[in-house]
């Protein structure tokens, strides 16, 4: 299976990925911001960092990128394209999802580990997972999901959440929400369910000597999803 | 034509940043402060004479690239 990993000036979490990517068994290639095509691929990463620098908001310049009007059409066309973190951002800044990450409610960079508990699995990237709440790391200034009430009832009509914030027991309540999101969202699909965003980095989460194994299970799940 | 766009957040979205710097305004004794909102100015140098025209390039870059429509209003305050 073929991935690409885009890279933006700023983003920092592309070789991350490119690495959980090969080490699950994709074909993954390199793309820089500025090309104009996509290669043939059956799954698009924008990964997580810092594109241009956070200019202006978040994602907001790197989602009028010149790579990013192949993604969008891919996207539009049912291929699989994923955004970690500042992924996620530039993702909601193409329109692709609904919604917007605001800067964290109580104004901290948070770096930590937090559970997440998949909403629902009838879509590419978490049909097949046996386990509902996984361990897996946040990075971020601005992850505070918000949209308005008329997205936020679409969004729940068409069973749009992938991932809530909660506890390790998939308790989802506020007192475990670390960034002020809007419902404890932290992870979205548009309406094919063939793009989602999300605030944690799976591939962080890829070793379990240095980390834990949840973002593992996710990569290879997604493998066998795609193949 | 030098066109002026101020961008704002939408009432109800919250304002973090806002509400620090009402809280040290206070702390510094700004007593009759109720609200303070944070928001985003742009000064546009269009290489165009029209008034009209240049507002509307304007708004069409506030539209497509200096607002997020989900959360902030933008409104052009100056054109000269």
């Amino acid at each position: 299976m073929k991935s690409s990993v885009i890279t933006f000036p700023g983003s920092n979490c592309d070789r991350d990925m490119d690495v959980a990517l090969k080490k699950f068994g994709f074909k993954n290639k390199m793309i820089w911001h500025n090309d104009n095509e996509l290669p043939k691929s059956d799954l698009v990463v924008l990964p997580g960092g810092f594109s241009y620098g956070d200019y202006l908001r978040c994602g907001s310049v790197a989602s009028k990128s010149k790579i990013m009007q192949s993604v969008i059409n891919f996207a539009k066309s049912g291929g699989l394209v994923m955004g970690i973190c500042n992924g996620f951002q530039i993702l909601v800044e193409t329109g692709l999802v609904p919604g917007v990450l605001l800067r964290n409610k109580y104004l901290e960079f948070i770096c930590k580990n937090v559970f997440v508990k998949l909403d629902n699995k009838d879509n590419p990237y978490f049909k097949n997972l046996e386990k509902d709440i996984f361990k897996l790391h946040i990075a971020h200034n601005e992850g505070n999901y918000f949209c308005t009430e008329d997205q936020l009832k679409e969004i729940k009509d068409n069973n749009q959440v992938a991932i809530y914030y909660c506890n390790n027991d998939g308790k989802i309540e506020e007192e475990f929400n670390p960034n002020g999101s809007i419902k404890n969202i932290a992870g979205i699909l548009n309406k094919e369910k063939n793009v989602l965003g999300m605030m944690p980095h799976p591939e962080r989460m890829i070793d379990s000597c240095l980390s834990g194994e949840d973002g593992s299970l996710f990569f290879k799940n997604l493998l066998n999803n795609i193949k | 034509m030098k066109i002026s766009a101020i961008i704002t957040l939408k009432k109800d979205v919250l304002d973090p940043q806002g509400k620090v710097i009402h809280q040290t305004l206070e702390g510094m004794n700004f007593k009759n402060v109720n609200e303070v909102r944070q928001g985003k100015y742009f000064e546009i140098d269009v290489n165009e004479n029209d008034p009209k025209k240049a507002k509307e390039i304007v708004e069409d870059m506030c539209e497509k690239l200096l607002a997020n429509l989900v959360i902030e209003n933008y409104k052009i305050i100056e054109i000269q």
